[in-house]
């Protein structure tokens, strides 16, 4: 099945463009700016449904805890949800109650969601997901940075927003050539961005995300003021050197002693999943066509948000909701994009210099949120020696890997505080 | 669903302890493992709904887009991955080698827990020597079909009385028809350790053991534990990294100065092999088994690119030369069963289990404590060729090397005739 013929997209011009305001984008020609709305068809999700029910499953795993990937309990209670409880429509409207678009850049059509303020300085930034997210995990942080006089902010803490899928991801189209790696999809950004009219702007991302945005600002176009990233590029070369070696290293301090051993076991226990992506991602069929397959791939990403996916099927409350956790795993089902969001793994691969997270040596202002659940919590010295411009860092309480979905709250309020200075 | 509920396990006790023969007198073991139950022989008859739900999975398989590379270092590629499943949802038979596996003396019996599933052919000869044959992943019993009659049989083919073997080839726990391991522990020391009761309990006090792949890694442990009667071991994927080299490769250093060229040109092939991702597969199973495994346990389509992933089918044709061994029916075979036994993850669980101990490196494996002979064929395109000079280095006791011309990986299911000749060859010191 192709996604063309899955998702219909409603060229609503008028109600669109009202929330456009002031700035028209070119409706025709290359660089055309087209309206966008999702619309699965019924028996996208009743197949969906129907192939939830009918898994075959392994046996439970052979140890009492996550230690050999996601737990077959957790996995039973999510299918019994999705199956059986789970509305896709719901989200289905959320999106299409946003201002969405595709544009073509490079040959590649971009998806995006665009919102601007109604308040007239609002500070324009990009917001770039990663894997396995999407822009399901910014759609709580639109509200907020928007339009913050509604959630507790000032107006003159108000951003433009503009958040767009992956090429490969959601509702961007898939590359069918090699060369959409993270360098081209910066370069891809700066268009978008340059297409929306935006003079002057700031970028946000963590996990992909960051090295989107780090590579942007590597770029360094003029208009481009600075980055935000919540999972800064921070290792510095000896312990990347002591953690090959397996040797710790003395004299770290408290913050550098839990960043290490964060690392320590991501790059022995952890990056299973990447190492697979960024070699293999076309052996991955099976979560091509598998729903459970699918959706345990996607929940083994980093033991921390793992462990509080597995309190929310528990029934604890948390940042994230069952509906949340769902709500992005459909979107990838739903767009067919399992394997070709791996191929990000791949592309990265091909021309990698260093690990995930090696300094790019960004040279423009760079603001540092840390928290805590994340693979690491950078130190605040690893990230002044990453960053020659570090021009705010700040240890969040609570909070990981998916930041913005989790604790929107204090990830708006972050955002906030980094790029004051810009305004 | 149970596996216990989907496979029937016939007791035609009487047909199966004509063909214990004299052995049931024999045992060395206890009390409990003298019991004449506990060897049960083993049908396999998989209900045609199984059969039917496989084909509907395969015909209703959704699927990515094309590749964006023109080769196979993305993974399997689509369009031969369509073919080849195309042909599993149609044209291809599982009954015909369910026949194939009814038609051998098949066995159950359980060790350390778990019920074990083995062929077991008795040669003519009643002075064969007693081989246990252990598979690895992504293989089964399958791939080693076509070297029962020419070892147990030498005379009709082409070999002398004096060559015969019995055979006794088991499922490895958590594949094929052997129950899955509910527990921690079943790596290949604890194989080892099962594969010795397995043929004292099948009466035989002098024995070999042969393994490539998960095969070799258990057959080595076994030269290590050295249980009394094991005469030796045969091995083609052996651990023969020596040290330096082990380490050069690990931090993407140089070559250590001083070795040969034929050391060198290992070192160079080794070090592109590891850059290129072939091994991806086995890093996943050895850190999340369970992560890959649901996709697998619940996609053909899936399962199938993924066991191909393996570097022992980089150069299978995908049936396109029908001269080559593993046919494509070959090939689904062994496919079919992970899937008609559910073992996609249990079978994973063993790089898990391994804790990632490199396979080939002569350290991690422990080979200067293997204390019995060691015999080894090198077969040229498996994952590496061992240099003799490496060989000679990690085996105390080597007693045969012997690089053959043709073979891979799976060279029982490739090579049958040569790696018979091998087998031959290499144990007959020991007979």
């Amino acid at each position: 099945m192709k996604k063309t013929k899955n998702i219909l997209a409603v060229t609503m011009l008028s109600g669109a463009m009202a929330l456009q305001g002031p700035v028209v984008e070119a409706q025709d020609g290359p660089n055309a700016i087209r309206p966008f709305k999702v619309h699965f068809s019924d028996t996208d999700l009743k197949n969906l449904r129907q192939r939830i029910l009918a898994t075959k499953w392994p046996k439970k795993e052979t140890v009492n805890d996550g230690s050999q990937g996601v737990q077959f309990a957790t996995m039973q209670k999510l299918a019994t949800y999705w199956a059986t409880n789970y509305d896709w429509r719901k989200v289905e409207a959320k999106l299409n109650a946003l201002p969405q678009f595709i544009t073509n850049i490079d040959g590649l059509d971009i998806h995006f969601i665009h919102v601007r303020s109604k308040h007239p300085n609002a500070l324009p930034v990009i917001i770039t997901h990663g894997w396995p997210g999407s822009i399901i995990e910014q759609l709580k942080v639109i509200g907020p940075l928007t339009d913050p006089t509604a959630y507790g902010g000032k107006p003159e803490d108000a951003f433009d927003v503009v958040i767009p899928s992956l090429p490969g991801h959601g509702f961007s189209g898939k590359p069918t050539t090699t060369g959409w790696d993270v360098v081209k999809i910066a370069h891809a950004w700066i268009e978008l961005m340059n297409r929306l009219g935006y003079k002057r702007y700031v970028a946000q991302g963590g996990d992909w995300g960051n090295a989107v945005s780090e590579t942007m600002a590597l770029i360094a176009p003029p208009e481009l003021l600075g980055i935000h990233t919540n999972m800064p590029a921070t290792e510095p070369a000896d312990i990347s050197k002591a953690l090959a070696s397996g040797t710790v290293p003395s004299g770290l301090s408290a913050d550098e002693k839990n960043a290490y051993q964060q690392l320590d076991f991501f790059f022995k226990k952890g990056v299973g999943y990447a190492n697979e992506m960024s070699l293999r991602p076309q052996t991955l069929y099976g979560i091509e066509d598998s729903p459970i397959g699918l959706a345990a791939w996607m929940l083994d990403h980093d033991v921390r948000s793992y462990e509080l996916i597995v309190r929310v099927f528990d029934g604890q409350k948390e940042g994230l909701t069952r509906d949340d956790i769902l709500d992005n795993i459909t979107l990838y089902w739903l767009t067919n994009t399992a394997v070709s969001a791996a191929r990000l793994y791949w592309e990265a691969s091909q021309n990698a210099k260093g690990g995930f997270f090696d300094p790019r040596g960004v040279k423009i202002p760079v603001a540092v949120s840390v928290f805590p659940d994340e693979i690491y919590a950078a130190p605040k010295n690893w990230a002044e020696q990453a960053y020659s411009k570090l021009i705010y860092y700040n240890k969040v309480d609570k909070g990981g890997h998916f930041a913005a979905w989790e604790q929107p709250e204090s990830f708006t309020k972050e955002i906030r505080a980094a790029f004051k200075s810009f305004r | 669903m149970k596996k216990g509920n989907k496979i029937l396990a016939s007791t035609v006790v009487t047909g199966a302890l004509v063909l214990q023969g004299a052995l049931s007198n024999a045992q060395t073991g206890t009390a409990k493992e003298v019991s004449i139950e506990t060897i049960r022989p083993y049908k396999i008859h998989i209900p045609q709904a199984d059969l039917d739900e496989l084909r509907r999975r395969v015909l209703a398989t959704r699927w990515p887009d094309r590749e964006t590379v023109n080769d196979q270092s993305q993974g399997v590629q689509l369009a031969k991955l369509q073919e080849l499943v195309r042909y599993w949802g149609t044209g291809y038979d599982w009954r015909k080698t369910e026949a194939k596996l009814n038609a051998l003396p098949q066995f159950m019996t359980n060790i350390d827990g778990i019920d074990i599933h083995f062929i077991h052919v008795k040669s003519r000869n009643p002075n064969a020597l007693p081989l246990l044959i252990i598979h690895g992943w992504p293989g089964s019993v399958i791939e080693q079909l076509k070297i029962i009659g020419p070892l147990t049989d030498p005379t009709a083919f082409g070999g002398r009385a004096e060559d015969a073997f019995d055979v006794v080839i088991p499922s490895l726990p958590g594949y094929g028809f052997s129950s899955r391991p509910t527990e921690t522990g079943w790596g290949a020391d604890r194989m080892g350790r099962a594969w010795d009761v397995l043929m004292k309990r099948l009466g035989y006090t002098r024995y070999v053991t042969q393994g490539g792949d998960w095969g070799s890694v258990v057959a080595e442990t076994m030269g290590r534990q050295a249980p009394a009667g094991l005469l030796g071991i045969h091995i083609n994927l052996p651990a023969t990294l020596p040290p330096e080299i082990d380490k050069a490769l690990n931090d993407g250093g140089p070559a250590p100065a001083g070795i040969s060229e034929q050391e060198r040109a290992m070192f160079d092939a080794l070090s592109t092999y590891r850059k290129s991702g072939a091994a991806a597969y086995g890093v996943i199973m050895a850190a999340r088994p369970q992560a890959v495994g649901y996709g697998l346990t619940d996609s053909p389509s899936g399962l199938a690119a993924f066991l191909l992933v393996h570097p022992g089918f980089a150069k299978w044709t995908y049936g396109s030369d029908p001269q080559q061994s593993p046919t494509k029916d070959d090939v689904l075979d062994d496919f079919t069963l992970y899937w008609l036994t559910n073992s996609a993850t249990s079978s994973a669980r063993l790089y898990w289990e391994n804790m990632g101990r490199a396979v080939i490196s002569a350290t991690a494996q422990k080979t200067a404590d293997v204390s019995v002979p060691v015999a080894i064929t090198v077969f040229p395109d498996d994952v590496y060729r061992a240099p003799e000079t490496w060989a000679r280095r990690a085996f105390p006791k080597l007693t045969y090397f012997h690089e053959v011309d043709k073979g891979g990986h799976f060279a029982a299911w490739e090579q049958p005739q040569l790696f018979t000749e091998e087998l031959r060859a290499a144990f007959k010191s020991l007979r």
